[in-house]
């Protein structure tokens, strides 16, 4: 994958390939039979509750398939697609996703990152300082939504009064997009922070100390020293918050319900789907938004050499 | 194949389901369970209690069902296109009657159920219940808005409760003009994108004579008549008069805004009177006339409401008949109509002595319900009505002709289950 890993492996063939060779004796081969033997449950279900619906989901998309009209069910083959990607309220709904992702991922990684740098830098209170920053994580985002949702509401709320002076923000979709975007940043900026504070704990204390000996600046440590070294956990965390993000539903359920045409991807299908009964419709939506989460991590894992969760640690240096 | 893993999904859905089975099969006396799914309902429980004590070999269990209809009708939905057995009565709002006959989710009304139910029942609730000329439900409760008004304030100026739209818009700019904090001459609707504009926009195309689908509900029309109910909706948001919410305003919010003293009017359900006995201010001051029309004679005002239906997967169809036809006597209606506030549909009922006092409105929704109109009757009416509120939100921007062909080719295509719902 990685310039990293490759190289990393070439080195380590000529050690391990006479030996492993070598070692595919027989008791290695019933070791390796009952290695797939253990994996097989989990593929099992793996293939039942993640394949068999995506499979499924992709037929339905292939067909006019209404809930509301039993008896008009029938196979249309690619008209859902052309239907979908015609449509003025899909492409809204692709932009408001996309926008909100971009922001509320750039900003996150901007304030995650400050954050970071606190947590790991603090001498006093530490631990006390880690938890309070992870509050708003830990809260059910439903829970916070709703809470977001008072605060902006004119009579009731203290943000709507006292920021936007009574105005029903919510009502008019770029207020209500800003919001929803500052609702998620607030929720998951705690996430972002672990994820670098963990990349942080790479960056080698003598490696700052040298390059501090070297007439470096607090800044250039932190952008030539201490941001390449953390490359591969700030890769991963952008990989994961932006999936995340593009997915995002809970916050905008509660705050807008996609009204004024706020609509992310998944609330639009959510919209067909369970509220208009149109699997078909749906269906299509759903294997879209499959396809653009697949591109998301493609470009994450290919072009920017993201490692892969649980790789062997992608590129350390 | 798809019976099958609907029926999986259905197991799995919710341990709700699994209590109430478990319950039908463990009463003692082998006693047949009855469940009835409606809206949190105060006072719905008593009648439940006073129908099983008349009940023969059944019990009634009453389950609640979310606040909102949205939500009241995605549960219903999901499980009913899970083929769910565990559901017997469903209330139904009045808009959902061909949606879930369409589908066959329902079961028809036939025989005594259906003469019991007929007989009595005022013409438009029942009109609701019906669908392609069979009668699938039975009218609970029914609902038509007024207009309420501040007589402190028109006798102020010394008029009468205006008759048309033209006239309400032109009393309030008066009070406006005479005006101090305490007349705004503010009109009160419900103008946010949801089922509550779709009301106000029915309303409006039926008094102007119009029709947003064709008679079959296959067709979209929006003909003359709705392109004149734009126009007026138009010129209502757009008037000083209207209040600079009104495109996120709901029932509640214009309820409160009157209580607040902000409005001098307010085109609302009966609901609001027995809130406003509670506000000393306003309690002696609010009264009702018929909803304002567009050249001054009837308005035919949107029927809201209440039908319950039989779900066809209910194993005790016969009990869950007699079920319906207890829960909505004359008596226990006119029980609801007391304690819950909500209109009988048996016309005998506003006659009883005791609903002079809760209900002194009884005849003005008495006689507007006779003139009533229905919402377009479409399996699809959920996506008819989510197009109508987007295309009419905000109101202030309809541009009528533009708005109408807009209407038209969006209402066609979620006829025809191709468009995307917004």
């Amino acid at each position: 994958m990685s310039h990293a890993l490759k190289t990393s492996d070439e080195t380590a063939e000529p050690a391990l390939s006479p030996k492993a060779k070598a070692a595919l004796s027989e008791g290695k081969k019933a070791e390796r039979r009952l290695g797939l033997l253990l994996c097989a449950p989990a593929i099992l279900i793996m293939a039942a509750v993640a394949g068999w619906p995506i499979l499924y989901s992709l037929w339905l998309s292939l067909q006019r398939y209404d809930l509301k009209f039993p008896d008009r069910t029938e196979f249309v083959g690619l008209d859902n697609y052309v239907t979908v990607l015609t449509n003025p309220y899909w492409w809204n709904a692709m932009w408001v996703t996309v926008l909100i992702t971009v922001v509320s991922v750039a900003v996150e990684l901007v304030l995650g990152m400050a954050l970071a740098l606190i947590m790991h830098r603090t001498l006093v209170g530490r631990g006390i300082v880690r938890t309070s920053t992870l509050i708003p994580y830990g809260i059910v985002t439903v829970v916070a939504a709703f809470s977001w949702r008072y605060a902006w509401t004119p009579g009731t709320g203290y943000l709507a009064e006292t920021v936007a002076g009574g105005d029903p923000v919510l009502t008019e979709k770029i207020p209500a997009i800003m919001v929803v975007t500052l609702a998620e940043i607030w929720k998951t900026t705690p996430f972002m922070a672990l994820l670098l504070m963990a990349g942080l704990a790479l960056v080698p204390d003598d490696l700052l100390k040298a390059a501090a000996m070297d007439g470096a600046s607090a800044w250039q440590r932190f952008t030539k020293v201490m941001v390449p070294v953390m490359k591969p956990a700030i890769l991963v965390a952008l990989l994961f918050r932006t999936l995340d993000a593009f997915r995002i539903f809970d916050n905008l359920f509660v705050l807008t319900a996609g009204s004024q045409g706020t609509s992310s991807v998944s609330m639009l299908t959510y919209n067909n789907l369970i509220k208009g009964l149109n699997l078909g419709i749906g269906s299509t939506m759903s294997v879209l938004i499959f396809i653009a989460v697949a591109i998301i991590a493609f470009v994450f894992v290919k072009l920017f050499g993201t490692a892969a969760p649980g790789g062997d640690g992608g590129g350390r240096r | 194949m798809r019976g099958k893993g609907h029926r999986l999904a259905a197991a799995g859905s919710a341990a709700l389901i699994a209590t109430s089975v478990l319950a039908g099969c463990g009463s003692g006396d082998g006693g047949i369970t009855i469940n009835v799914y409606k809206y949190p309902q105060e006072n719905f429980q008593k009648i439940v209690d006073r129908c099983n004590d008349q009940a023969d070999g059944y019990e009634i269990v009453y389950h609640k069902l979310p606040r909102e209809a949205d939500g009241q009708r995605e549960q219903l939905v999901r499980r009913l296109a899970a083929e769910d057995d565990g559901m017997d009565v469903l209330a139904l709002d009045v808009t959902w009657t061909a949606e879930l006959a369409k589908a066959g989710w329902i079961k028809e009304f036939t025989g005594r159920a259906k003469s019991e139910v007929e007989d009595g029942t005022l013409e438009t609730p029942l009109e609701t219940a019906r669908y392609e000329g069979k009668l699938y439900g039975a009218p609970d409760n029914t609902n038509v808005q007024l207009l309420w008004y501040r007589e402190d304030l028109l006798e102020g100026l010394g008029v009468q409760p205006p008759k048309t739209w033209d006239e309400m818009i032109d009393i309030g700019s008066r009070l406006e003009a005479d005006g101090n904090d305490k007349t705004p001459g503010l009109v009160q609707a419900t103008g946010k994108q949801y089922e509550g504009l779709v009301v106000l926009y029915n309303t409006l195309v039926s008094t102007a004579g119009g029709h947003i689908l064709d008679e079959d509900g296959t067709r979209a029309v929006v003909d003359d008549g709705a392109v004149k109910a734009l126009e007026v909706l138009k010129e209502f948001a757009t008037s000083d008069v209207v209040d600079p919410s009104f495109s996120n305003a709901v029932e509640d919010d214009a309820r409160l805004a009157m209580e607040g003293g902000k409005a001098a009017f307010m085109l609302n359900w009966p609901y609001v009177y027995a809130a406003a006995q509670k506000v000393e201010s306003l309690a002696p001051n609010l009264k009702w006339a018929p909803y304002p029309s567009i050249d001054g004679g009837a308005a035919n005002v949107t029927v809201g409401g209440i039908n319950y239906g039989v779900s066809s997967f209910s194993r005790h169809p016969d009990e869950s008949f007699d079920a319906v036809l207890c829960l909505r006597s004359a008596e226990n209606q006119k029980f609801a109509a007391i304690n819950d506030g909500v209109p009988p549909t048996i016309e005998a009922v506003y006659d009883d002595p005791e609903m002079a006092e809760p209900y002194p409105m009884k005849d003005a929704i008495l006689e507007t319900l006779k003139n009533a109109s229905v919402r377009p009757r479409t399996p699809a009416y959920q996506n008819v009505s989510t197009v109508i509120s987007t295309i009419l939100s905000p109101p202030a921007n309809i541009d009528p002709q533009r708005t109408a062909e807009r209407l038209r080719a969006e209402l066609q295509d979620a006829l025809d289950s191709k468009g995307v719902l917004p």
